[in-house]
């Protein structure tokens, strides 16, 4: 049976059909759409860890326990992740391995673009890339073979384009591979470095097997057209960018991006008129081929930013694009805060005094935005805690910065910010806008929330009290609606000498869904004070501002701000 | 082959207007494939959805000068990528106006007359009261099932087959209203 399927939930059931028995994951566009599809499936155990390095190292307990295995992240997940990589790759697994990382050209919702494929050179993995949906499921499986048949981890790695678009999937049945016993065996699996040093051995016979290996996969092929033609390598969504722009080219279609099935292109090389290397953004396959002497040219006419297109390669190729009217220049739809987010308060506060924000990743970036332009910072998720620390050091206490971080982000890694803050004594404010969900990837659970990947109930982390145990004494938890308060708590915690946290409370505004009272305009004066908090729901009209009553949630906060009382709820 | 790209702003329901084209692409035994951006591009923002139906489909996205129609959920958002038509394509618009933030606050102007120099500039371009004949399907949020009814119509599809299509993607306690909403675009755009 064929199913039209988002490839994320492809790689799902590519694993559920593979025997996979226990995924953990950390939610991370354009990844996060594999743990929600796969937790669906029976038999399976699925959960959503606190971030991608307790993740992964989920997936190897799972696989030295006998089971299949998978981690699924986004691509700086896997610099979180780095760490229990690196060494699973000298011990070696028992039961499949297979990490899943989404790579985001173009930064579609990422903060960079690195290419996660010098993580499969430099850790010795073995790393597939799919083109499409029904690639991916397949991959998955192969994926499995490979990782029990060289007793290696295996990197699945996708782009943005491959795992947000949907393909045909032709479904099977589920393969029920059971659970291997486990085996003692510490010169294997206990890392330090008299059986490092052994296993270091292994790793590296294990590259040159797979070298070997990879030449013979059907997943890395040759289309031959005409030894007149020239020669095209590529993988992932390239390659279908390639079969378009250039029908009448040979290609060479690399599955496995680690290793590069370098022989085989070089037999590929020999029987075209030139070879070219096509790819997004690093020269990664290019400099392979190149460093094996094969010539070849691909990121001279290619930049390293953004996403290959059609357009892109024709282009290059000195062909025609498709004839087109030139963009129209309008006004930009950005992204912005939804009207009711619970950050907006907080942002206007700290706008309003003026603070500096080390911000984080979350919807909450969007405090960067105008009209709010409160955030100053934002480079990873959990720097706002460090970083915020790190200014308070530098100008010894002086700076007025604040760190702002959400629920989902503080467990993630900025827990380990604010203890290094307690210990070391810099006396940060940190805000915690806890919306109660993980809110920018969609509203996935977390271990603060109350529920699992299933939404079923599960223990709760309590904030305050993970605070109080970090060693901070000065915490107030404040109504993230009500803006005064807010307002008050920043101002005493910035005065503090000690470690301050504020928790701002209040949920999501696209998970309650409950009607209430609107907002209505009363002898508007038209000051604009309102305007500042950037709410999508309020617009400037002629006789005063106007309130789009199919946006409004009542959250109020344009009441609390306005000086006239011109706001207020229906029917106050 | 034809190449639907489905232009909107996030929250408009673009997302299930491409999934009832990928199940109707299924139905008529075709290859398909839809591409989409999810993640911080959906807070409010422009959100573009790509759906490709033919016999084999390599890329799942559209470029510039190969949508057969555009369907647009609000009239800036159909200036925004109306460049995306091929020369005769079909512009479809909901005819609906959202400020995007920067008009809010004032740091850039919404176009006056839009509409109208939309439809000035092909005979090709249809603006459709989708959300007002939505509410009067029976929900605002079947505006999107009223838009297929009204490309359904414009392409010349399979009215029966896209029928069915909405029918299986849409919950079963709204399926009446859905069809109500599709045959109103069906017969007013």
């Amino acid at each position: 049976m064929k199913e039209l399927m988002l490839t994320n939930k492809a790689i799902a059931r590519g694993a559920y059909e593979a025997g996979v028995k226990v995924l953990s994951a950390y939610p991370g566009t354009p990844s996060t759409e594999i743990a929600e599809n796969f937790v669906k499936h029976d038999n399976v155990y699925a959960e959503w860890a606190p971030n991608e390095k307790v993740a992964v190292e989920v997936a190897i307990g799972a696989a030295i326990g006998g089971a299949r295995a998978m981690a699924c992240m986004k691509h700086v997940g896997l610099n979180v992740a780095a760490d229990p990589l690196f060494t699973v790759a000298y011990s070696g697994i028992n039961g499949g391995l297979v990490i899943v990382v989404a790579d985001d050209p173009g930064m579609h919702s990422s903060q960079n673009e690195q290419d996660s494929r010098y993580y499969a050179r430099s850790a010795h993995v073995p790393m597939l890339e799919p083109s499409d949906a029904g690639e991916a499921k397949e991959f998955v499986k192969l994926a499995y073979e490979i990782s029990e048949k060289f007793d290696t981890p295996v990197l699945l790695r996708e782009t943005t384009r491959v795992a947000h678009s949907h393909g045909m999937v032709e479904l099977c049945q589920r393969e029920e591979v059971g659970v291997k016993p486990y085996e003692k065996s510490a010169a294997k699996y206990v890392m330090m470095p008299a059986n490092a040093i052994k296993r270091h051995v292994v790793v590296e016979e294990r590259d040159r097997a797979l070298a070997e290996y990879v030449c013979t996969l059907g997943c890395n092929r040759a289309e031959y057209t005409s030894e007149n033609e020239i020669g095209v390598v590529c993988s992932g969504v390239v390659y279908e960018y390639v079969k378009e722009a250039l029908p009448s080219a040979n290609v060479y279609k690399v599955g496995t991006v680690h290793p590069v099935p370098v022989a085989a292109i070089a037999a590929f090389a020999k029987k075209v008129k030139k070879l070219y290397v096509i790819e997004e953004l690093e020269p990664f396959i290019e400099d392979t081929l190149k460093a094996a002497g094969i010539d070849c040219e691909g990121k001279a006419l290619f930049s390293l930013q953004g996403e290959i297109s059609v357009p892109k390669i024709k282009a290059a190729f000195g062909l025609k694009a498709e004839e087109s009217a030139s963009a129209e220049q309008v006004p930009a739809r950005p992204p912005v805060m939804c009207a009711g987010c619970p950050h907006r308060g907080v942002f206007y506060v700290l706008n309003k005094l003026k603070l500096t924000v080390n911000g984080d990743i979350g919807c909450y970036t969007l405090g960067a935005v105008a009209p709010l332009s409160a955030v100053d910072t934002c480079v990873c998720m959990g720097a706002s805690v460090g970083m915020a620390h790190g200014m308070k050091k530098a100008t010894d206490g002086a700076s007025r910065n604040v760190a702002v971080i959400g629920d989902s982000t503080f467990l993630h890694s900025g827990v380990t910010g604010l203890i290094n803050a307690v210990y070391n004594q810099s006396g940060i404010t940190l805000l915690i806008l806890d919306n109660s969900t993980t809110g920018m990837t969609g509203h996935q659970q977390h271990p603060a929330t109350g529920k699992n990947l299933k939404g079923e109930p599960a223990p709760v982390v309590l904030l305050d009290e993970l605070c109080r145990a970090c060693g901070v004494k000065d915490l107030a938890i404040v109504d993230a609606y009500d803006v005064k308060a807010v307002e008050k708590a920043v101002k005493a915690a910035i005065a503090s000498p000690e470690v301050s946290v504020i928790i701002a409370q209040r949920p999501c505004a696209l998970l309650d869904k409950s009607p209430k009272p609107k907002m209505d305009v009363v002898n508007c004066k038209n000051c604009g004070v309102c305007m500042r908090i950037g709410c999508p729901a309020i617009s400037m009209g002629e006789n005063g501002v106007v309130i789009d009553r199919n946006q409004c949630t009542g959250c109020g906060v344009c009441a609390a701000v306005c000086p006239f009382h011109a706001l207020v709820k229906e029917g106050e | 082959m034809m190449n639907v790209l489905i232009a909107g702003v996030g929250g408009q329901g673009t997302l299930l207007a491409s999934r009832v084209l990928g199940k109707y692409a299924m139905l008529a035994g075709k290859d398909c494939k839809l591409s989409e951006i999810h993640g911080m591009s959906q807070r409010g923002g422009s959100v573009v959805t790509h759906v490709r139906i033919g016999d084999k489909i390599y890329s799942p996205v559209i470029w510039e000068g190969s949508a057969d129609v555009v369907l647009a959920f609000e009239a800036l958002e159909a200036a925004r990528v109306k460049h995306y038509l091929k020369n005769g394509g079909v512009l479809l618009v909901n005819d609906e106006k959202i400020l995007p933030m920067p008009c809010i606050t004032g740091a850039a102007q919404y176009p006056d007359g839009l509409k109208e120099r939309l439809l000035g500039e092909s005979e090709n371009v249809y603006f459709v009261a989708a959300q007002a004949w939505a509410t009067e399907a029976g929900s605002v949020k079947a505006t999107n099932i009223v838009m297929l009814g009204a490309l359904c119509k414009l392409c010349g599809l399979d009215k029966e087959l896209m029928a069915e299509a909405v029918a299986a993607c849409v919950p079963e306690k709204f399926r009446a209203l859905n069809m109500k909403a599709f045959q109103l675009g069906f017969e007013r755009v």
